[in-house]
Parts: structure tokens; C-alpha cells; sequence
């Protein structure tokens, strides 16, 4: 196999793992019926701080948990303000969104360009000299191997075991899954703080591993937090889904930087948006079923292609938790 | 399990909804619980079943005081309540909606889970399949799933709470005959509803509540006038029928076809009258609600043709069905028919044809207070729709259609209100009859349409009858084809 | 009674807000090591010190009016549109490609600029209609619509300065060749504020002041936002609707570009925006959606801005420290209010 290629999937795995991060992070948290604007900042924020406490510290393990902490207070701020006090998610999550960003960039200044550690390279023993599939799976850092990991636990833990069940209910339905015993707020407070600090991960994750260092604005990061939010629709909800989606973005990344030299004519600011567009695409096309004038000019259709046509929307639709953004009272 | 409710008060705000109630209900016995809407059966179900807690007063199961703090710790003393409105997940398999709230390790065990259902279905008779998504099932099914889920955890007395909204004739009979098998098992069975006819049927004894006490505690044999009596306080006449049917044709469809995922109705013909009501019975999903969008041009038929007059209204979009005097009346008041955070005189502003480009507060001040008094809605111009009471919300919807209409169609036009509100809304829809509009509307209760309505279609799954005309017909006839029987 | 006493109990918890945004944006200087209240006095000093630098706020203030007022009308119609950004971009764009065509042309330079004006317009309404077209008709969140066309309209800008519009020599950051002077909006002697972009703001507010308090298409706009089926029950044509809070939006957004390369820049730059558009969502949640409110909290943001441009060379602080003190206002704000409707709940 070309070792082109095989460098290339390897980075690409490497390279969305925050990302998966994040979209998981959300994921969690919406499935529990709590929509976390944020993201975008926190990760900006939690990679600035992560960095920051790992260059003070030399310890990118400090850096991590720093990150995660932080993430994790951010969507305590969004948890606080929609499920005690029912504001708006979205207003919150938006004002959290810029309100960190500048957080970075301001508290970020004296760390600007510095060089710091990074996360160590850890090929997994044995498995690493495996020919090609070594390369690819087991010459990663620790990150990345646990972002392996938790697409795996993510989809075990909310569709297989029994408190994901319930995190699918509280979601869903919450005044069902109160009578049935689940503390509704309560644990919207636990998924949305557990997937902020997931979220929180992702930004530590990039300054201390795949975009190593802090460089303000020209750190590459603002809008990786939208795509992260952008994948958990995309997904369905699905952790499966939403980290394929990851690697999907990963992989347009990729192709700019490959294509960049054979296009000269282009700065490389334009092939670095080419993942968002497309991405607007992809949400059309799960979202195109849900449209109004669809069912209207459907009728007008002759039979044979009417059914046709409503099923292969029916397919690619992905519908949100019903319960999504809306706050919980018993009565 | 013996229940003891012991002078139980309960008050929200000013209103207090339970008023030293003091009831005892001894196991292997369906107690029924009357009232009309309001009378506070409810909330003393729900204090029984811990959504609320009782401000005074004593619960004893099997003579032991017990507090209940929630609806979880309810079925942990062994009380279990089945809401009007099934408390499911409905995009979720049936097994999953077993497991979720049952105790045990961080892996379910589905096979245990599915062998228990298995042998509550054969005892009972169900048929079930553990792997169907809930929301495939009927409202019939998902209140058996209910039942078997909470005898699974262990459930010794079951509130129902209006059970036999919405469901079929066979599932009315599956119901009240698994009931009967429960009582004779030992469990106490609490029966709500304000059906009379039901309750005579099915329990051992009856308790009726009427504003916050309990008037009276009744065993067969029972007389319906003593019930009516006890409910009511004095037995309501009900007002003369009054019809305006003209005989003149107004609104016709002609084989006409809707379709949506869930549902096919095929070649419907009906012509409407002026100053006719059409009732349309069935239960809830049948149809009706498609049928009635369809006629007010919101969802566009797949085949067949819509005419007013002569005027041919096919495929259409809504919005000149609704010049052409056609308007649709949805029964989700705060969902789909009112705007929350809009004033009472906005909403008027709003149903009234546009008069230039910039609103004359002072007119639509003056307007909003003739609507109201007209319609005696308690509030004022400048109240939020959200803030009214639900019948008076009803009320605002009424007072919002515009004169003259050609055809008014209602979804559920009385649910949810006591029965003044309900004759009083009748009055100022029959009004509209007299001056000519025609009324088709869907109801749960068959009480309702067959003593508004001036001809009636039953809907089955997407089937309809024929029109029935009502002085033709009984309860009784309406009820089998509702549960599919006759088509 | 009733009323005064719920209007002081609004007063005292949004002074609260106030003083909680102040406390955290001065831990935040701390944890930077600067002392706050210098830098509380050289904001300012940097935006009311002296005539010049008031001047300079209002010419931040008439951008971000002209975005806020847009944002207004899709926020009435319970729209998010985050793409305002680009949509201020496009104009920009549109106003740049205008004066381009028209630079050598014997038109005269008046006409030149309305022309740049009306182009800006049409440009910020072209990437609103893009948002538009995804939410109606492909059920496509405005939020990511916009965010994607965001990130489109920045790489355009990029494409187009070191590109096709590149400087003669080199394409630089520093943005695409200024045009002659007559093609500049008409200051105030000595200033950099023109009296035509402050007229453009006030008219601007003023004209979606009357249209949202007044008017048959605000109180049917308002309807749309609140409950959408509810109105088209009610005979409401939604869909136009949307439509037009997007369109017109769009059109606010693209003149404030326009003042941006008319007034301001006087070319096109990478980051012509200059974020007006994210901060007119908050100055937009800030008043609670009130026009009437959208003037002098605006002017407010914009002094924060420009007494802040200096705080890197005084104080060796980042700029971006208004941006944390306007988010932590309105986050304030908004947990202040949720904080009082939950003890009148209580009550």
C-alpha cells in the first residue's frame, strides 16, 4: 500500500479525534434534551488554558484535565441558566460561544507562539509493526487512541446499558421517564456536564497534540466547535454516525492540504472552508424531509414515484430528541 | 392492597382543588371515581400516585401510613398509575420501554425482560411484539403495554385515568375483562372517568367528587339519575336540539383521497349542507384530523376534488380556501390556534382583515373589549393569551372567526371543558348554523356528536362510513364502527 | 402598584447584572495580571477623551446600528441569524466590485457611491437569501446555514484580495488598493465620522422602530416568531414572511458593509466585518429585543470597541477585552433575568 496513503489515514484519524471529542460531547449532551451552543468557544478557551497550564506546569496530563474542567464548567454555566433558571439554550449557549472565544484571545496573549510540550507518541507494543494496519491504528498518542474508545463507549452506554435507556428517555420524554424514577434535571446536569468536559477535552487535544501551540487568532480553531455541533445532527445522535462524520471532515481537511500544491492559483484559506459548504449539503439532505412544501408537492405526484420518493427521504431523515430544548417540570 | 385516603386537602393557590376527602378502597375491588371535569379526581390520583403531595392528611396501604414522594416511590409501595395519555417513549422499542425505570446491573437483561411480558400477554391476552417501536402500536396497545409494566414492577393497586379515550371497541371489551381478572386476583383497581355508562358497567362501587368533596359513595344497582345528580348537583337538562340543516348543497367533496405515512383514506364523497353539522367519530388517529386539513385546503388530497358552491377549490393553497370562507379550528389551542406572548387585542388584529399598513390601536382596543364581553371571556385587551383559563382560550378562538363564514371545521371544539363551557360554545356555533355555515367536527365523545350533529361519518383506520344520520342512530351502533365493525 | 414595584425589582437586578459582568471582566484582568480599574479609565479615556476619539465610536456605531436593526426584524420573526457576518461581508464585497466597475467612468462620484450603496444592499440580501432558501425549503437550521456561509463569505473576501482584486505587485493582508478620495464618504472637517453614514443609521433605526411597533407587518412578523402554525392557520402567508425578515436583514447587513469600504475602509480588507454582525446579536439579546433600546446600547458597545483599541499599547493587554466585558454583560443579563422570574415563581 502507498505510504502516502497510509500516512495520510493515519493523520486523518489523529487529526479528527478531537474532533469526534466534541461531536460525542454534544451528542450526550442533546440526547438528554439540553442543546449546548458553546462548543466553538470552549474549545478555544480549553485549548488556550490547556496549553497554558501545560507550558506553566510541563505536564500535558495537567493540560488535559485542566481542558476537561473547564469544558466542563462552561456547560455547567449552559446547564444552570436553561434547566434552573429556563432561559433561552440557545441565547446562553451563543453569548458562551464569543464570550469564551474573547476569553482565549485575551488571556491567551502572553502564551501567543510559545513552545510547549506535547502529548507523547505511544505506539502500541506488537501491534505497531503490524504491516500497514499498525501504521494506521496503532502508532498514535493516548488521545487518539481514546477517542478509538469512546466511539465505542459512547454507543455501548446510551443504547445498550441500562442508565443509557434512560438518558435516551429523559431526552425523549421527560415526564415519562420521571414517573418511572429518573431524576430529570438532575441528571440533565451529570450528561450536560460530563459532555462538556468531553468537549472540553478537544481543546487541549489540538494545542497539545494535532495543531500543537497557541497562535491567538491564526490558531486554526475558530469553527471547529460549529462542525463539532454540525455532526451531532448529522449523526442523528448516534455516536457512530457523528464520528464517521468526523473522519469525513478530517478527510476534506486532508485532500486541501494534498490538493493545495496542484491549485496554486487558490489560497489555502478557500480549501480550508471546503468542508462547510459541503457540510450545509449533508445537513439538506438529512433535514430535506422534513420541509413543508415536501408533502405538498408531493401529493401532486403519481403513486408509484410518490412512495418511492417518500421513502428514500424517510431513510436519510434523522429526527432530534422530541424533548430537545425544552425544560422539564413536573407539572 | 387495602387504600385509606384520609381528609386529604389539597389547594393550589386560592382554588382548593381537594377538600377533606376521606375514601377507603379494599383490595379485589374496582372502585370508579366520577366527576366532571374540574371536580378534582385528578389530583386526588395524583396525590395517591405522588405527583403531588396532599397539604393535610393520610395515605394507609394495608393500614400502614405511608408517604409517597414521588411517582417513582408510588410503585414502590406498590401503586401505579396509568396516565390518560400513556407516559411512553414513543420512538423506542416496547422492550426498552420496559427496562427503562427497572432496577438492576448496568446491563439489562432483555431475554428476562421479554420472558415476563411474554407471561403477562398470555395471561391476559395480548399480542404484543417486544420489538415493535411503541409509536407503531394503537393507544389500545401502548395502555396494555402500561398495564404489563407496571404489574411487572410490582404494581397492587392501578389508577386509570380516563382509559377508554381513544380506544377501540374490542380494546374497551380486552381492558375491562383484564380489569375484572385483576380484582379477582386481589388488586385494588381505581377506575376515573366521567362516563357513566362505563363506570356502571365495570365497578363494584362508586365514589363521586364534585368541586374539591366527596358527595357520595354509591353500589349497584345503580340509577343513572342518582349519578347525574351527584355529579351535577341537580340534573342538566340538555338543551333542545336545534337544527338549521337546509338541505342545500354548500361543500362538496368528490372521491376524494388523502394520504400520509401512517394512512390512506380512499374515496370520500359527502356533500355538505348549509347550516348542516357533520359530526366525525372514531378514534383518535383514524383519520379525522387529515380529513378535516384536507377540507381546509392545509394538506393537499392526492386525489379527488374539493368544490364550494361551484367554485372548485382542488389543490389550492390554504390560503384562498380561507377567502373563500373556510376555516379550520385545530384543537391544540396554545399549539396551533393561539400565540403565546400575543395580547388578546393582537390576536383580534390579527384574525380581522388587514385595513391599511399600520395598526389603529384605539380600533382594535375598542373591538377586543366588545369581543370579550360578547363572549364573556374573563380578561382584559392587553392580556397574554397564556394567561387565560382553557376555556377561555376556547373561547377567544371562537371569538376570533370572522363573519361570515362559509364552512367551520373543529377539532375537538369542547375537550377539556365542564359542561356550561360546552353548551355555551354549542350556542354561539349553533348561531353560525342559522345564518348558514355549515360545521364539520371531531369529538371523542359520542355523547356530543350525536346530540350536535345533524349527520355523522365514523372513521376506522382510515376507512369512512357512509353518512349516518343521527336521530338514525344509538351509542351503541356508533361505538361497533368505531371499533372497526360494519365496514 | 403591582407594576412599579415589578419595574424596580427589573432596575435592581439589572444593575446586579451590571456589577456581576464588571466583577468577573476585573478577575479576568487580575488573572491577567493588569489592574482593571486602569483599564476600566482607559476605555474610557480611549472612547469619550476627546472629540476625535468620540468620532471614532460613532464611526463603529453606525455599522453595528445598521447590523442590530437587520437583526432586530429576523429575531421577531424567531429567526437566528447568525450569518449576519457574512451578509455584512457580501455587502462589503458588492460595494468594492460596484466602485471597481465604476471607478473610471464619467459618472459623477455621488452617484458612484449610492450606486456602492444600493449594490451593498443587494449583496448582504444575496447571502440572506442563501440562508433563506436552506431553512425554508431544505429544512436546514439558520444557524448552520449561516455559520457556512460565514465561513464562505471570509475565503471569498481572501479569494478576491489575493486574487482577482490582488494589489498591482503583490496581494497583501493589508487588503485591495484604496480608491481615489471622491469615491470616499464626506467627513466632518478633521473627523472621521461622515454625517450620510449617520443619517443612514438613524434612518435605518428609526424606519424598523415604526415597522416593529407599528405596523401590520411587525405585530404578523411578531406572530411568525412566536407561533409559526398558529399564523398560517390564522391566514398569514409564513413563508413571505421569513422571507422578508431575512431579506431585509440581509439589506441592513449589506449596507453596513457599505459604510464599512464607503465610509471606514475604503477598500475591501480581510476582516471588513469586523465582527459587527456577531456583536449585534448581542447588543440585539442585550435590549431584549426592543428597538427603542437598540440606539444608545449600541453606542455603548461601540465606545467599548474603540477604548479598547489602545489597551495593547498602553497596558500590553489584548483588545479582545471588550469582547469579554459585552459577553459578560449579556450573560448577565440573561441569568439575572432568569434568576428573578424564578423568585417571582416562587412568590
Amino acid at each position: 500500500m502507498d505510504t502516502v496513503l497510509v500516512i495520510g489515514i493515519a493523520g486523518i484519524l489523529a487529526s479528527a479525534a478531537p474532533i469526534v471529542f466534541a461531536a460525542i460531547g454534544e451528542t450526550i449532551i442533546e440526547r438528554a434534551g439540553v442543546i449546548n451552543l458553546s462548543v466553538n468557544g470552549a474549545i478555544l478557551l480549553t485549548a488556550m488554558a490547556g496549553f497554558a497550564v501545560a507550558v506553566t506546569t510541563g505536564s500535558v496530563v495537567w493540560g488535559l484535565l485542566v481542558g476537561a474542567l473547564i469544558g466542563a464548567l462552561v456547560a455547567l454555566i449552559v446547564a444552570f441558566a436553561s434547566i434552573t433558571l429556563k432561559q433561552s439554550q440557545v441565547a446562553v449557549g451563543f453569548v458562551l460561544a464569543l464570550l469564551c472565544r474573547d476569553l482565549a484571545y485575551f488571556l491567551g496573549n502572553p502564551y501567543m507562539g510559545r513552545s510547549g510540550p506535547r502529548l507523547p507518541h505511544l505506539p502500541v507494543p506488537g501491534l505497531a509493526d503490524i504491516p500497514v494496519l499498525g501504521a494506521i491504528l496503532f502508532q498514535h498518542d493516548l488521545m487518539t487512541y481514546m477517542s478509538f474508545a469512546l466511539i465505542v463507549l459512547a454507543y455501548v452506554y446510551i443504547f445498550r446499558t441500562r442508565p443509557g435507556l434512560v438518558l435516551q428517555g429523559i431526552g425523549e420524554r421527560p415526564a415519562a421517564a420521571y414517573v418511572r424514577g429518573a431524576n430529570v434535571n438532575l441528571l440533565r446536569y451529570v450528561y450536560t456536564v460530563v459532555g462538556g468536559a468531553l468537549i472540553g477535552l478537544a481543546g487541549p487535544m489540538y494545542s497539545l497534540s494535532v495543531k500543537a501551540g497557541w497562535k491567538g487568532t491564526i490558531s486554526g480553531l475558530d469553527g471547529i466547535g460549529w462542525i463539532a455541533l454540525a455532526l451531532t445532527i448529522f449523526g442523528g445522535w448516534n455516536p457512530l454516525r457523528a464520528a464517521l462524520g468526523a473522519y469525513f471532515f478530517a478527510l476534506l481537511q486532508w485532500l486541501g492540504l494534498v490538493l493545495q500544491p496542484s491549485l496554486p492559483n487558490i489560497p489555502s484559506q478557500v480549501l480550508q472552508v471546503a468542508p462547510f459548504p459541503l457540510m450545509i449539503l449533508t445537513l439538506l439532505l438529512v433535514n430535506i424531509g422534513n420541509a413543508e412544501w415536501v408533502d405538498r408537492t408531493l401529493a401532486g405526484l403519481p403513486e408509484k414515484a410518490r412512495h418511492a420518493v417518500a421513502r428514500v427521504l424517510r431513510a436519510m431523515r434523522t429526527s432530534p430528541p422530541a424533548a430537545l430544548g425544552m425544560p422539564f417540570e413536573k407539572e | 392492597m387495602n387504600v385509606e385516603l384520609i381528609n386529604i386537602h389539597k389547594w393550589f393557590g386560592p382554588v382548593h382543588a381537594n377538600d377533606g376527602i376521606t375514601l377507603r378502597i379494599p383490595s379485589g375491588v374496582i372502585q370508579g371515581l366520577l366527576g366532571e371535569n374540574g371536580a378534582g379526581k385528578s389530583t386526588l390520583m395524583k396525590i395517591l400516585s405522588g405527583f403531588y403531595q396532599a397539604d393535610e392528611g393520610e395515605i394507609r396501604l394495608d393500614g400502614k401510613p405511608v408517604k409517597i414522594e414521588s411517582p417513582a416511590d408510588a410503585i414502590r409501595h406498590g401503586v401505579g398509575m396509568l396516565h390518560q395519555d400513556p407516559l411512553d417513549f414513543p420512538p423506542m422499542r416496547v422492550v426498552d420501554n420496559l427496562l427503562i425505570g427497572h432496577r438492576g446491573g448496568l446491563f439489562p437483561n432483555r431475554a428476562e425482560a421479554i420472558r415476563a411480558m411474554q407471561d403477562l400477554q398470555a395471561r391476559f391476552g395480548f399480542n404484543i411484539d417486544p420489538y415493535a417501536y411503541v409509536d407503531s402500536l394503537t393507544v389500545g396497545e401502548r395502555q396494555q403495554l402500561e398495564i404489563m409494566r407496571l404489574l411487572w414492577l410490582g404494581a397492587r393497586v392501578l389508577i386509570l385515568d380516563e382509559p377508554t379515550t381513544g380506544i377501540s371497541a374490542n380494546q374497551k371489551e380486552k381492558l375491562f375483562a383484564t380489569l375484572r381478572a385483576l380484582a379477582e386476583q386481589g388488586m385494588t383497581v381505581i377506575f376515573v372517568s366521567h362516563k357513566l355508562e362505563e363506570v356502571e358497567e365495570l365497578c363494584h362501587r362508586v365514589a363521586v367528587l364534585r368541586q374539591g368533596k366527596l358527595v357520595g359513595e354509591v353500589e349497584p344497582p345503580y340509577r343513572t339519575e342518582d349519578l347525574v345528580k351527584l355529579m351535577f348537583g341537580k340534573v342538566v337538562l340538555p338543551e333542545d336540539k336545534t337544527h338549521f340543516d337546509s338541505k342545500e348543497s354548500l361543500f362538496r367533496l368528490e372521491n376524494l383521497s388523502i394520504e400520509d405515512y401512517r394512512l390512506q383514506i380512499r374515496n370520500v364523497n359527502l356533500t355538505v349542507h348549509r347550516g348542516e353539522v357533520i359530526g366525525l367519530a372514531g378514534m383518535e388517529g383514524s383519520g379525522q384530523r387529515q380529513f378535516l386539513q384536507a377540507c381546509a385546503g392545509i394538506i393537499r388530497p392526492v386525489a379527488g376534488e374539493i368544490y364550494l358552491g361551484e367554485k372548485r377549490l382542488t389543490g389550492r393553497p390554504y390560503r384562498e380556501f380561507l377567502e373563500a370562507g373556510i376555516t379550520y379550528v385545530p384543537a391544540a389551542r396554545l399549539e396551533e390556534g393561539l400565540i403565546p406572548g400575543l395580547t388578546l387585542t393582537e390576536h383580534f388584529v390579527l384574525a380581522e382583515p388587514q385595513n391599511g399598513f399600520v395598526v389603529n390601536r384605539q380600533k382594535a382596543e375598542v373591538l377586543t373589549t366588545q369581543r370579550i364581553a360578547d363572549f364573556s371571556i374573563k380578561g382584559v385587551p392587553s392580556s397574554t393569551v397564556e394567561s387565560l383559563s382553557g376555556g377561555n382560550q376556547q373561547r377567544a378562538l371562537l371569538a376570533m372567526l370572522r363573519q361570515p363564514l362559509s364552512v367551520i371545521l373543529l377539532e375537538h371544539p369542547t375537550r377539556g371543558l365542564d359542561i356550561e363551557s360546552t353548551i355555551w360554545i354549542w350556542g354561539k356555533l349553533k348561531e353560525r348554523c342559522r345564518q348558514g355555515t355549515a360545521i364539520i367536527f371531531t369529538s371523542a365523545d359520542l355523547e356530543e356528536i350525536l346530540h350536535y350533529s345533524d349527520r355523522i361519518l365514523v372513521f376506522f383506520g382510515g376507512k369512512v362510513s357512509q353518512p349516518i344520520e343521527a336521530t338514525k342512530t344509538s351509542v351503541e351502533e356508533l361505538g361497533q364502527l368505531i371499533g372497526g365493525k360494519g365496514f | 402598584m403591582v407594576r412599579t414595584s415589578s419595574r424596580w425589582t427589573n432596575f435592581v437586578f439589572q444593575l446586579l447584572a451590571i456589577v456581576l459582568a464588571l466583577a468577573f471582566t476585573s478577575l479576568v484582568m487580575v488573572l491577567a495580571k493588569a489592574n482593571p480599574l486602569e483599564a476600566y479609565r482607559n476605555i474610557v479615556v480611549g472612547s469619550l477623551g476627546s472629540i476625535n476619539k468620540f468620532s471614532d465610536v460613532l464611526v463603529a456605531w453606525v455599522p453595528l446600528l445598521l447590523a442590530t436593526s437587520g437583526l432586530l426584524v429576523t429575531y421577531t420573526a424567531g429567526l437566528w441569524n447568525i450569518g449576519v457576518e457574512g451578509q455584512i461581508t457580501l455587502g462589503a464585497i458588492f460595494t468594492t466590485w460596484a466602485l471597481r466597475v465604476l471607478q473610471d467612468s464619467t459618472l459623477s462620484p455621488g452617484l458612484i457611491i449610492v450606486i456602492g450603496f444600493l449594490s451593498g444592499a443587494l449583496g448582504g440580501m444575496l447571502w440572506a437569501s442563501v440562508v433563506a432558501f436552506l431553512r425554508i425549503y431544505g429544512g436546514v437550521n439558520e444557524i448552520f446555514g449561516g455559520l457556512g456561509m460565514n465561513f464562505v463569505a471570509t475565503a471569498l473576501t481572501i479569494w478576491l484580495i489575493f486574487g482577482p482584486w490582488k494589489r498591482p505587485g503583490i496581494g497583501s493582508m493589508s487588503g485591495t488598493e484604496p480608491f481615489k478620495e471622491t469615491l470616499w464618504l464626506p467627513t466632518f472637517a478633521g473627523l472621521r465620522i461622515s454625517p450620510w453614514s449617520l443619517v443612514i443609521g438613524i434612518i435605518g433605526i428609526a424606519v424598523i422602530y415604526i415597522l416593529l411597533q407599528g405596523t401590520y407587518f411587525g405585530l404578523k412578523l411578531k406572530a411568525v416568531g412566536r407561533n409559526r402554525r398558529a399564523a398560517f392557520l390564522l391566514g398569514i402567508p409564513t413563508t413571505q414572511y421569513m422571507w422578508a425578515a431575512f431579506l431585509l436583514c440581509g439589506l441592513f447587513a449589506g449596507l453596513a458593509g457599505a459604510v464599512q469600504v464607503l465610509g471606514v475602509y475604503h477598500r475591501l480588507i480581510p476582516s471588513i466585518s469586523s465582527g459587527y454582525g456577531f456583536l449585534g446579536m448581542l447588543v440585539a439579546m442585550l435590549i431584549n429585543y426592543q428597538p427603542a433600546w437598540a440606539a444608545p446600547v449600541a453606542m455603548f458597545f461601540a465606545a467599548l470597541n474603540i477604548g479598547s483599541i489602545q489597551l495593547p499599547i498602553v497596558m500590553k493587554l489584548d483588545s479582545t477585552l471588550s469582547g469579554v466585558l459585552q459577553g459578560a454583560l449579556v450573560l448577565a443579563v440573561l441569568l439575572m433575568d432568569g434568576v428573578r422570574q424564578r423568585l417571582l415563581r416562587r412568590r
